[in-house]
Formats: structure tokens, C-alpha cells, sequence
């Protein structure tokens, strides 16, 4: 795991995502060294969350306009799965080029980059980061910074979910005996390597299984998915 | 070459969508004998082809199917987690950097001079898919005597579990995603790596920017 997303996660963790939205997003922004971070769930218990650096006066005008449906940065994550960058969408329309601008000018950079959202009861939601770059710098940054930006925009989905108390399907929220078991050696104290060969399984295999359990139990990192898992009785340490 | 494409994508593309679908069930239903369905077009479709799959599929000279892969996130609905569980002691393999690929498939009616080089470049463009989008395996389940096709290829995967006997042995298996993965399966299969990130780049092409137009 990167520093930055370490850094990242304890700031999620001791963010107030309910009271303070933007608070996460500013950090973000911070570690990361983007201009804007926004997190855009489209449906949440009948209503919409967001969470964005945008100025509020531009939030609040896309909120007036509904430009959530002419939006081709939220329409494109309602198809896709991929993450993707914002010069790959479709600009075709006028419309969506007037829209484009009126970001512009409200501070919103000319690169973005977004992440579509699935959850396992078909909750949607996106995660984009925004910047003024050139194509070349721009290219070199996401390429470096994907696979961190991937598991953020889960992160931030899951912590959402928890905050508005969304029921979680129970099947996600089982961990199968293989993973109990990882856990319970990590928790117990064994390095990686050794709870891999009690296990007698590789290092790469343990690894998958401990971000399962991770994402299944909403965890943001090992000890503390170990200590959720202790705490709810999946295991015995 | 390789075209990367959405189902909801395809119907730009008839002859290669309907030349993968009729394959697939030459493939999956008439040699291996699996319980597929056929539609009304002889197509083997299932239930994951409505969830807007990604396919990573090699187009011939002629605009057909030379082969393919089908690729879905885990954290949505996928096979291996519906179906395959006996395989991973329960585990359902969730997580936003795995994804899955079922369905890999070479046309009956590629001349087998060309399999190795298809087979390669599927797999290949499954790599530079995940290299791309910032994933760290991909999850699929193998006949257990086509592991060595893998490790021909140059991208061992990892066994996490087995069911089965004899040549109905199937196996789940996970492959890493690296980039020295990457350069393996150019170097085994003799491939050249700007080869698929040309495919790619062509695939999810960028525009010019919004402003820059107006300008």
C-alpha cells in the first residue's frame, strides 16, 4: 500500500463523513495534489449524497439545472464499468459542451478522471478527480495514481453506505472459513509469510483473500479488519 | 487486432458480434458440452452477457471472430462467485482491483496456424486491461490440463482451488497483474507490447478537450 493511501484511509476513518462532507475531499485533495475530489452517489435511500471541493455556487447551479442527467461524466458510469478519463467521454452534443464550460467557469479544471461505483444491491455511485494539467502530465499522473484512486472510490462507497445505514446484502458481509482463518492468524500475531504457510497457501492467494475480507467487512486495513471481525464474532482471537 | 467493446457496443459491429455469439456455442455447447442456452439465433448467450460485459475480442482480416474473453468487475455479479464458491472453500473473491474473465473462446474456424498468436493476444489484452485500469488479478476458471497453455503463453496463473476428475478437472485460478506480467507474454509469445496498447489506446480513444474546441 502507497504512503498516500495510507494517509488517505486515516483520514477516512476519522472523517465525520455526515457533518462534514467536504471535509474528506479536502484531504484528498491535499494528499493526492488534485485540485477536486467529488464523490456522487446518484441514489441513496431515494435521495442523492455528494460529497465535492467544488465551489458551492456550482454545486448549487448543477443542482438548479439538473445537470446531473445531461452530465456525460455521471451518464457514462451508468453504462460503464471501467474507470475513465473525462476526455474519453462523449462532448458530442451542444449541450454537453455548453455544460462543460460553464465548469470551466466556475473553477473546474479542464482533466478528469472517474470511477464508476457498483455496489452488491445495485446501489450506484461514481468517485472523479479533477485538475488543470496538460494531456502528457495528466496521462502520467493517473497511470502512477489508478490503482489508489480504484480502492478509494470503494472506500469512500462503503463508509457512505454505513453512514445512511443502507442494509448491507448478508452474503457479502459472511466471511468463508478460509478467510476467518487468515484473519485469526494475522490477528494472533503471524507475519504474512507465516500465515501463508499454516495455511500452505502462496502469498499472492493470502493477499486475495485478505482484501476480501477487507471489502466484505468493510475494512480499511488489516488490523482493522481483524478488529471488526473480532468485534462482530466471526472470529476468536 | 483487438477490439475492446461493451456488449451494448456491438450492434456497431454485426459480423463480429454474431460470429463470436455462434462460436461461443460451438465452442462451450457442441465440443466441451456444457448446459448453455442457444437463442433464437443460434447465440450462446447467458445472464452475464445482460450485464454490459466488456470483451476483449480478436477481429479477423474479414471483420469475424477470431476469439474472445469476457470481462466483469467482482464487485458486481459474476460467475466464478455464483457458481464456482465449491471451488474457493465458500470464498466469494470480491474486490474493486479483481476482475473476472470467463468465456475465453478461439473460433472453430481459425486455421491453426493462428491459434498460439490468438490465444496470446487475448490474454494479452486482458493484462494490458488491468494494467490500465489500475487492477491487481484477474479471477477464471481453467480446465486444469490447460494450465500449460498458461504457462506457454507466459502468464502462470495462481490455483487457488480444484473440483473434478481427470479431464473434467477445472480449477479457479488468479492471475497477477504486473507489468512484468505484461512483458513476459511479449517475450514468450513473441508479441509486441505496442501492439496491444496501440488496440487499447484505439479502443477508449480520447477527444480533444471541450474547451479547446471552442477556442
Amino acid at each position: 500500500m502507497t504512503r498516500k493511501l495510507e494517509r488517505f484511509l486515516e483520514c477516512l476513518e476519522s472523517t465525520d463523513l455526515y457533518n462534514e462532507p467536504t471535509r474528506l475531499c479536502d484531504s484528498l485533495r491535499e494528499i493526492y495534489g488534485i485540485e477536486h475530489a467529488t464523490y456522487l452517489a446518484t441514489n441513496l435511500n431515494g435521495h442523492p449524497y455528494y460529497a465535492t471541493t467544488y465551489d458551492p455556487r456550482w454545486s448549487a447551479r448543477y443542482q438548479e439545472e439538473n445537470y446531473v442527467n445531461i452530465d456525460p461524466v455521471v451518464l457514462s458510469t451508468l453504462r460503464y464499468f471501467q474507470p475513465m478519463e473525462w476526455r474519453q467521454l462523449d462532448w458530442s452534443s451542444k449541450r454537453s459542451r455548453a455544460f462543460f464550460h460553464e465548469a470551466i467557469e466556475f473553477g473546474v479544471g479542464n482533466q478528469g478522471f472517474t470511477i464508476p461505483v457498483r455496489g452488491p444491491n445495485g446501489q450506484h455511485a461514481l468517485f472523479a478527480i479533477n485538475h488543470r494539467s496538460n494531456d502528457h502530465d495528466w496521462n502520467g499522473y493517473i497511470h502512477e495514481n489508478v490503482h489508489d484512486f480504484m480502492l478509494i472510490s470503494h472506500y469512500v462507497h462503503q463508509h457512505v453506505l454505513k453512514l445512511v445505514n443502507t442494509e448491507a446484502d448478508p452474503t457479502y458481509a459472511e466471511l468463508s472459513p478460509r478467510e476467518q482463518d487468515v484473519l485469526k492468524y494475522l490477528g494472533i500475531g503471524f507475519s504474512r509469510s507465516q500465515t501463508a504457510e499454516k495455511l500452505q497457501i502462496s502469498e499472492h492467494t493470502l493477499r486475495v483473500y485478505i482484501d476480501s475480507a477487507r471489502y466484505k467487512l468493510g475494512a480499511l486495513n488489516t488490523t482493522h479488519a481483524v478488529a471488526l471481525a473480532v468485534a462482530r464474532g466471526v472470529i476468536s482471537v | 487486432m483487438i477490439r475492446y467493446k461493451y456488449a451494448n457496443q456491438l450492434d456497431a459491429f454485426p459480423r463480429l458480434k454474431a460470429t463470436m455469439f455462434l462460436d461461443r456455442a460451438e465452442q462451450f455447447k457442441r465440443r466441451h458440452g456444457w448446459e448453455v442456452t442457444l437463442d433464437e439465433n443460434g447465440y450462446e448467450v447467458d445472464q452475464y452477457d445482460g450485464l454490459n460485459p466488456l470483451y476483449a475480442i480478436w477481429e479477423l482480416e474479414d471483420g469475424s471472430h477470431g476469439g474472445s474473453i469476457r470481462v466483469l468487475p467482482t464487485v458486481g455479479r459474476t460467475m466464478v462467485n455464483d457458481h464456482f464458491t465449491h471451488l474457493t472453500d465458500g470464498l466469494k473473491i470480491i474486490s474493486p482491483t479483481i476482475w473476472e474473465c470467463t468465456r475465453y473462446c478461439i473460433s472453430p474456424h481459425l486455421e491453426s496456424s493462428r491459434h498460439r498468436e490468438v490465444a496470446a493476444a487475448l490474454l494479452l489484452a486482458g493484462c494490458e486491461l488491468g494494467v490500465r485500469f489500475g487492477l491487481t488479478y484477474s479471477i477464471g476458471i481453467v480446465y486444469t490440463h490447460t494450465l500449460a497453455i498458461y504457462k506457454r503463453i507466459g502468464w502462470i496463473p495462481e490455483v487457488i482451488g480444484w473440483a473434478g476428475n481427470g479431464n473434467e478437472e477445472i480449477a479457479a485460478a488468479l492471475w497477477p497483474i504486473t507489468a512484468a506480467a505484461k512483458s513476459n507474454i511479449c517475450r514468450k509469445s513473441r508479441m509486441n507490447a505496442k501492439d496491444v496498447e496501440m488496440w487499447f489506446d484505439r479502443s477508449f480513444p480520447t477527444f480533444t478537450q471541450p474547451q479547446a474546441i471552442a477556442a
